[in-house]
């Protein structure tokens, strides 16, 4: 009975194709018009303004406690736009990128942050999954959609993000087990931004990658840059066709930068250096991006002007609607809607009772 | 003595109790350099160090699992959870091995583990950042369920939950971490897990409370004693399980009326448990139906209307004149 060598795929690809200044290898570039480029484009930048106007927002107390996305949207934007409408989004928490490029109303988010649950509803064009705060609890619901798909003969691909902290949970484990046992059709998209609020990466796993746990479940894994719009477009791509093909789940790590708070709950001079996220500033995907379409001329500063006001218009708008919706919502007994598809009989009393004894109360 | 919050009152006692007993440790998410997203574990890290304030993975599982297999080994584990509404994901541990080692092993093994957590509604947070599921756990034989109400009586039920030979769930109210300081001696002291206190004496009506509901039903009972001329009895549990029936067993049958207020769900909450110790023990001595002031039998709703959702002064107020006047 000899000890002998099983062989397993051991080696992981990284791949980058846009530098830090806005270089790209040509070869690698993923064949897009145009008009996708620039859509792209002015998503990303979208949600970096939407996010500075959040926090903003928050500070002054017009909403609530939010995650910041800003750094990650190469990640989130390269990955998404790899989806067709129809296909599925089983969202995290820092997922405003994503959101948006799916649809998403400005105004929706900012209610939901403002404090009304409200605010999450789903617009009935988008097979999204609401926000889901506990970690990694959203990726057996992915890996379920995607069993479903294929039970159902369905073409529609799920894609589902996470960070480098839900790599931890046992229901990430557990869903790519599952994912990989019975071939769905899913993307997981890590989001591995360095940091689980003071928990750094190095402190989720001993594994030199988070895309190398894709080998134990027998899947396909890949890390690319994730402030390289291209290479996780082109990451996407790949795995969104192989799930469509029927040819199962992948694993896609980002290594990217959450360059703002954790949440805005959050004080991050505990427990990172300045001088770490301005290195991390020096690789922002947005600049980068658009150095690569201004020096195509798919873009001019002037452009990038226009459109900074056009957005700045939009939010401004997106915030006059909440507010305006905000003010009709003050009827507190919407509490009771949507607990249950229809409230039992004592919850519709403890409802009416609340009611009745509202004008006493305030 | 010094003026604290119940976040520095917790500090206090993790402090004094780790100085004391090196088997006492720390672990959890971002308890080390983080000190606690609440803080409470602030400055420990460079106290104590690396081995004994654990920054651990991002697991909840692991984190109550691991200190199982550690209290076997004879350490003393203090798990911070970071709120309640992750607590779930060691559920499984917590009711599976915590609550019935002892007992499987026949007296081998004992489980001196602590899981503390913030709990409860108030601060404008995030969905699963405000609930108060107390009940899972007191429900859950082998496991004792502690609920202070203020930095004093914080610091000395840790103490004794550190020091208890049994898993304590240590629920943190984030309406009372900041909200108000006490005098807290600089001596360690304990309060017996398990025993309610009367926190103003009353002859006409009995408000029984917990956590952060404690202090609105003491603005309550004053309003009371002004508007009406009621004198309640006011009794803080602490410990909801193993619940403490004595003392509101005796105010019962000496004011005949009770009022019981928690921000758990209604149905099926501790309130439920009290009132069937009344009716077992008081039922003769019972003047009128007893009320609960309850959270109700929703999701706690985002932060723009949990006030809503949480019982106020006034609709304890109106629990206790129902109590006192419904024919
Ligand atoms: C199960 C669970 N435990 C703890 C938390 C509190 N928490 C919220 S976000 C977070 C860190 C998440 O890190 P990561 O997965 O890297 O995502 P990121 O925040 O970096 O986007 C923690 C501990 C939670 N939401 N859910
Ligand atoms: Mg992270």
């Amino acid at each position: 009975m000899p000890r002998e060598k099983i062989n397993i795929p051991c080696e992981i690809d990284h791949l980058s194709i846009l530098s830090e200044d806005g270089e790209a290898d040509e070869e690698l570039v993923p064949d897009l018009a145009e008009d996708e480029l620039l859509r792209m484009h002015r998503s990303m930048l979208l949600t970096r303004r939407f996010d500075e106007r959040m926090l903003s927002l928050q500070r002054q107390g017009q909403i609530g406690t939010f995650a910041p996305v800003s750094g990650q949207e190469a990640s989130q934007i390269g990955a998404i736009s790899a989806l067709d409408q129809e296909d599925w989004l089983v969202p995290a928490f820092r997922e405003t990128a994503a959101m948006l490029w799916r649809g998403t109303p400005m105004a929706g988010i900012l209610i939901f942050n403002g404090g009304y649950n409200e605010g999450g509803r789903i617009p009935d064009d988008q097979n999204d999954f609401p926000i889901a705060v506990p970690v990694a609890s959203q990726l057996p619901h992915a890996a379920g959609i995607g069993y479903a798909m294929k039970y159902l003969d369905d073409d529609r691909v799920v894609m589902t993000f996470f960070g480098d902290g839900a790599t931890s949970e046992g229901d990430f484990h557990e869903s790519l087990n599952f994912a990989g046992v019975f071939g769905v059709p899913v993307v997981f998209v890590c989001q591995n931004n360095q940091w689980a609020i003071s928990t750094p990466r190095e402190r989720q796993s001993k594994s030199k990658t988070l895309a190398q746990k894709a080998v134990a479940y027998g899947i396909p894994g890949i890390q690319v840059d994730g402030n390289d719009v291209f290479a996780v477009r082109v990451a996407a791509n790949e795995a969104v066709e192989r799930a469509r093909e029927g040819d199962g789940p992948t694993l896609i790590e980002c290594v990217t930068y959450r360059l703002s708070v954790h949440t805005t709950a959050d004080d991050p001079s505990k427990y990172r250096s300045e001088e770490e996220v301005e290195e991390w500033e020096a690789r922002d995907p947005i600049t980068r991006f658009q150095s690569y379409l201004i020096d195509r001329d798919l873009l001019t500063e002037d452009d990038i002007e226009s459109l900074e006001s056009e957005i700045k218009d939009e939010i401004d708008d997106a915030w006059d609607e909440a507010k305006a919706t905000m003010s009709d919502l003050g009827d507190p007994d919407d509490m009771f809607d949507h607990v249950y598809a229809e409230l039992p009989p004592y919850v519709q009393q403890q409802r009416e009772n609340r009611e009745a004894s509202d004008g006493e109360d305030d | 003595m010094a003026e604290l919050t119940m976040v520095e009152a917790l500090n206090l006692a993790l402090r004094q109790e780790m100085d004391e007993d090196e088997s006492v440790l720390v672990l959890g998410e971002d308890v080390g350099v983080d000190g606690g997203v609440f803080r409470v574990t602030e400055g420990l890290l460079d106290e104590f160090g690396e081995e004994r304030v654990i920054d651990t993975p991002l697991a909840e599982s692991v984190i109550v699992g691991s200190s199982v297999g550690m209290v076997a080994a004879g350490l003393r584990p203090v798990c911070e959870l970071q709120f309640s509404g992750f607590s779930y994901l060691a559920m499984h541990q917590l009711e599976s091995h915590a609550s019935r080692l002892r007992w499987r092993s026949r007296g081998r093994y004992g489980v001196p583990l602590v899981a503390r957590m913030p709990y409860g509604a108030g601060v404008r947070a995030l969905e699963h950042h405000s609930e108060s599921k107390e009940t899972y756990y007191a429900h859950t034989p082998g496991l004792k369920m502690v609920i202070p109400s203020g930095p004093r009586n914080a610091r000395a039920l840790l103490v004794s939950a550190i020091r208890d030979p049994d898993p304590v769930i240590f629920f943190e109210s984030k309406l009372a971490y900041r909200a108000f300081r006490e005098d807290v001696p600089d001596d360690s002291e304990t309060i017996p897990i398990g025993e309610s206190r009367r926190i103003r004496e009353g002859d006409d009506l009995t408000l029984i409370a917990y956590g952060g509901m404690l202090r609105r039903t003491l603005e309550a009972a004053d309003q009371l004693a002004e508007e009406d001329g009621i004198e309640a009895d006011v009794i803080d549990l602490l410990t909801i399980s193993p619940l403490d029936d004595s003392l509101f067993t005796e105010s019962a049958r000496r004011t005949g009326r009770v009022v019981i207020v928690h921000e758990a769900h209604r149905s099926f909450g501790p309130a439920g448990e009290i009132m069937a110790r009344l009716i077992e023990k008081s039922f003769y001595y019972l003047e009128a139906p007893i009320q609960r002031v309850t959270g109700y039998d929703i999701h706690v709703p985002f932060f723009a209307r949990e006030q809503a959702y949480l019982p106020s002064a006034d609709r304890i107020v109106a629990g206790a004149r129902e109590a006192m006047y419904a024919r």
